[in-house]
């Protein structure tokens, strides 16, 4: 096998598991801390990736752009948490999964009012747009270095936020207790905004660095959200290690997945039946891949409550 | 109060419900809008796969968010076999129903050893993996789906080719089946099945094996989802993997939560106004997905009991 | 007199921590038998294994000659063994007799019957009801189980696992959380019930233990250390060290 494609994919797999992780580390708190099921991640992801193509549009600078994605889709965020949301952190899981569907069709369609149908084009940075070569031999696009450079930061950034500070204390004690979160009384509503705010600004971040790679077009944000689920119910609910664990998982197995799994099929099999199974195996390997996890681990690797 | 676990079915809202229904082909014919006949049917197979899905959601207590998997597999089964020359409904239709409830039989074992969230993302998953199967089948037509070269055939001197024959068959099928589900769901089977939902290690430690009650409903849920979707790709004329993505599992559920989960007929009740909705909206705004959201949202937060709790609350006040 | 039920080297661990640390024990038929032990002794740890909701890791738990040790929990209730719950567990929702009413569905007949309406099924409703009044509740049947006095969801939650018609009661301290009437009330409840079936009682109250027990054990550590009549566990030189100080006999 080709050792520059191995490469060339595992790095692709990694900077597509870094972005996931900013996507379902917000979900995953969201959902481990005030135990409230949030269909609308996505919205929020599409949300900012729109800001950030819209931004870039109008003042050509792509870090302006994504500044201002996650500054406007914290605020959106914020607002939504304070206005809805915090009202149904304590309804069962149904009355959530029905109004947060209800928000990912109001938002859908306010970006399409907005922006209309057709997709938008966000173009990375022009300096960063050509590749660079790593090893002989080996180019890589020097913007997906920078989501990766990003990426890592970012779950640097997070790791340090959770294990050393007050605020990292009070997530990590409502993760693992409810109970003892709701104890600890009126803070706790501004550690949930604070949260949600964090969560709401990761999506922005992941939906402007996919931008490029990605078409920002309404419905971005179903699919990716159905992959963030599935990474932190990998990783284990209301856990920061599981959802980086998980999305590197998931981010590799589908991206390697998808690579030389219709290599390897068109080795031993008849082209046709390759060519016919190749992408529907690929596609489904990681929902086989959390099947197999929740069938060993029902609670997933990592499990935030004991 | 204490929650009644037998689920009396009104007289005098179902009378009525089933007279405008028979009436209804009469009605379309006189106004001259045979559209409405179609998506009368529409509604009215729905009905009977959020009815389905309720029997889990809301009787057993299990979330599913797969069950599109079932009803779009037995789109699948009607529209191969229809292809491969066998287009009997009395074949196609409850051979459809025994590869759903095959599939929910595998897909259940697996995933009713985890419970909460998990459930739900786990079926969420088995879904999908079917769904990324029928795209990649190109032989079944792959992502543009498979089409009916012709509609099941029941004989009887009947031809579905008819709308208002085809509506009138939908109908029997519905109320056939959704009469049996109300007969299950109060039945010892159905009364042990709300035992679980109310408190499962309990059931258990008086001895009913739980797990083994959890997969019948879930198979024959299933299986009526199957039917569902059998008599949903003759209405289409296809079978196409849409019918098997997560939005339609969503749907499902929505349609479920926004009738109400506490009751029997509220679920048919949510598949009717959504669809009703979805295509009253439409002819006034583009946008009608906006409303559409405002209005599950403003039901959320007014109505936590759905719909149907409109109904229940009018009939103490009266 | 055969023994009802036999613990076999009897072994649980938590990690490196054995819950239950090879335990022998046998229960005789028609005996009221005491399980004490201080707390984190393991007793719930060992009663949710005789019970079915935990596996153990080694060893046999025999029951009337049988080896139930790898049965469900369902399994072990069809065959004769029954408990209540220390956290009273209630179809909290239902009413007193739906509740009785799933207990006596689960013993008498399959349940996978889709048809029939069960709510017409007299027979189930009719020994609800008598249960109902064996437990004291007769005039609640109606009530919703979750808004009963704590004392009375302790008699539904033995009503429930005597509507399966126990040989063997597991009783998972049945007085937790009683005042003393409440205590008092249950205290003859259960004595009432000893010409119907053996019981097994885990329980902190030492003077429920001493009236109601026929023979009592000791658990420490997750080793049975003694088992005896109560007087022959009062006067214990090793219980006394190890469990009940030389003063005191009561304990929290």
């Amino acid at each position: 096998m080709d050792p520059i494609l191995v490469l060339e994919q595992s790095l692709n797999g990694l900077q597509f598991g870094l972005m996931l992780f900013l996507l379902a580390a917000g979900l995953t708190l969201v959902f481990g801390i005030m135990d409230m099921i949030n269909l609308a991640h996505g919205s929020l992801y599409m949300i900012g990736a729109y800001l950030a193509a819209a931004v870039a549009m109008a003042t050509g600078s792509f870090w302006l752009a994504v500044a201002v994605a996650m500054g406007g889709t914290a605020v959106i965020g914020v607002v939504l948490e304070v206005t809805l949301l915090r009202h149904l952190y304590q309804r069962d899981h149904l009355h959530q999964v029905l109004a947060t569907f209800a928000l990912i069709l109001m938002s859908n369609e306010a970006v399409r009012m907005i922006w209309g149908p057709t997709a938008l084009a966000l173009d990375p940075p022009p300096s960063l747009a050509g590749p660079v070569e790593l090893l002989p031999g080996l180019y890589y696009p020097a913007f997906r270095l920078v989501i990766i450079g990003v990426g890592l930061l970012v779950a640097v950034l997070l790791y340090f936020l959770v294990s050393h500070t007050r605020l990292g204390m009070l997530v990590r004690a409502g993760a693992s207790n409810r109970e003892m979160a709701r104890a600890m009384g009126v803070r706790v509503s501004l550690v949930f905004t604070i949260v949600f705010a964090i969560g709401a600004a990761l999506c922005a971040l992941a939906g402007a660095m996919l931008g490029p790679l990605f078409a920002v077009q309404v419905g971005m944000g179903e699919s990716i959200l159905i992959l963030a689920f599935v990474v932190i119910v990998i990783g284990g609910i209301g856990s920061i290690r599981g959802a980086l664990v998980g999305a590197l998982l998931v981010g590799m197995v589908d991206t390697v997945g998808r690579t030389f799994l219709p290599m390897w099929l068109r080795a031993v099999l008849p082209p046709t039946v390759a060519s016919n199974l190749g992408p529907a195996l690929a596609s489904v390997l990681i929902y086989v891949l959390m099947a197999g996890v929740l069938f060993w681990r029902p609670q997933g690797l990592f499990p935030a409550r004991g | 109060m204490a929650v009644a676990l037998h689920q009396r079915v009104r007289p005098a809202i179902v009378v009525p419900v089933l007279a405008v229904l028979c009436a209804l082909p009469l009605v379309t014919q006189w106004i001259d809008e045979p559209f409405y006949l179609v998506l009368a049917s529409r509604v009215l197979l729905f009905a009977l796969a959020a009815t389905s899905l309720n029997l889990l959601v809301g009787f057993g207590g299990m979330v599913s968010f797969g069950h599109a998997a079932f009803f779009g597999a037995g789109a699948y089964v009607v529209a191969i076999a229809a292809m491969e020359g066998v287009t009997s409904a009395w074949i196609a239709w409850p051979l459809a129903m025994g590869v759903s409830a095959l599939a929910a039989a595998v897909i259940g074992a697996i995933s009713l050893r985890t419970r909460g969230v998990y459930f739900i993302m786990i079926t969420l998953a088995f879904a999908q993996m079917m769904f990324y199967v029928f795209v990649s089948l190109k032989a079944y037509g792959g992502e543009d789906g498979l089409s009916l070269p012709r509609r099941s055939v029941i004989g009887l001197g009947l031809d579905l080719k008819s709308d208002t024959t085809f509506y009138y068959v939908v109908l029997a099928v519905c109320a056939v089946v959704i009469t049996l589900l109300w007969r299950l769901v109060n039945s010892r089977f159905g009364r042990a099945l709300q035992g679980v939902r109310e408190n499962e290690t309990r059931m258990e430690a008086v001895g009913f094996p739980v797990y083994r009650h959890k997969l019948v409903a879930f198979v024959i849920a299933g299986a009526v989802a199957g039917l569902a979707g059998a008599l949903a790709a003759n209405q289409n004329d296809m079978a196409s993997p849409s019918m098997l993505h997560w939005n339609q599992s969503g749907m499902l559920l929505v349609m479920v939560i926004l009738g109400g989960t506490g009751t029997f007929l509220g679920p048919a009740l949510g598949a009717t106004v959504m669809l009703l909705l979805e295509e009253t909206l439409a002819e006034f705004t583009l946008h009608w997905q906006f409303v559409m959201g405002g209005i599950l949202l403003a039901v959320v937060l007014l109505l936590p009991g759905g719909l149907a709790t409109l109904l229940q609350r009018r009939r103490t006040d009266g | 007199m055969a023994d009802l039920l036999q613990i076999r080297g009897l072994v649980k661990r938590f990690g490196g921590l054995a819950a239950t640390d090879g335990v022998d024990l046998a229960v005789t038929a028609d005996e009221i038998h005491a399980l004490i032990g201080p707390n984190g002794a393991g007793k719930t740890t060992l009663i949710h294994q005789i019970a079915g909701s935990l596996r153990p890791d080694a060893g046999h738990i025999v029951f009337d000659g049988h080896d139930v040790t790898r049965l469900g929990m369902h399994a072990r209730v069809g065959a004769g063994l029954a408990r209540s719950f220390q956290l009273v567990s209630l179809f909290r929702k239902l009413s007193v007799l739906d509740n009785l009413a799933f207990a006596v569905q689960a013993r008498s007949g399959t349940s996978f019957r889709f048809w029939r309406a069960a709510a017409d099924e007299r027979a189930l409703f009719d020994e609800a009801r008598t249960l109902a009044g064996e437990v004291d509740l007769a005039d609640r049947v109606d009530a919703r189980a979750g808004a009963l006095a704590h004392g009375e969801q302790r008699r539904l939650e033995i009503g429930l696992a005597l509507a399966t018609r126990p040989r063997l009661l597991l009783l998972d301290e049945p007085l937790a959380g009683l005042g003393p009437e409440e205590s008092d009330r249950m205290v003859t409840l259960i004595s009432g019930l000893r010409t119907r079936c053996t019981m097994f009682l885990v329980e902190h109250d030492m003077d429920a233990v001493f009236r109601l027990a026929d023979r009592v054990s000791v658990l420490v550590s997750g080793r049975i250390i003694a088992t005896d009549t109560p007087d022959g566990i009062r006067a214990h030189a090793e219980v006394r060290r190890a469990y009940l100080g030389d003063d005191a006999l009561v304990d929290g």
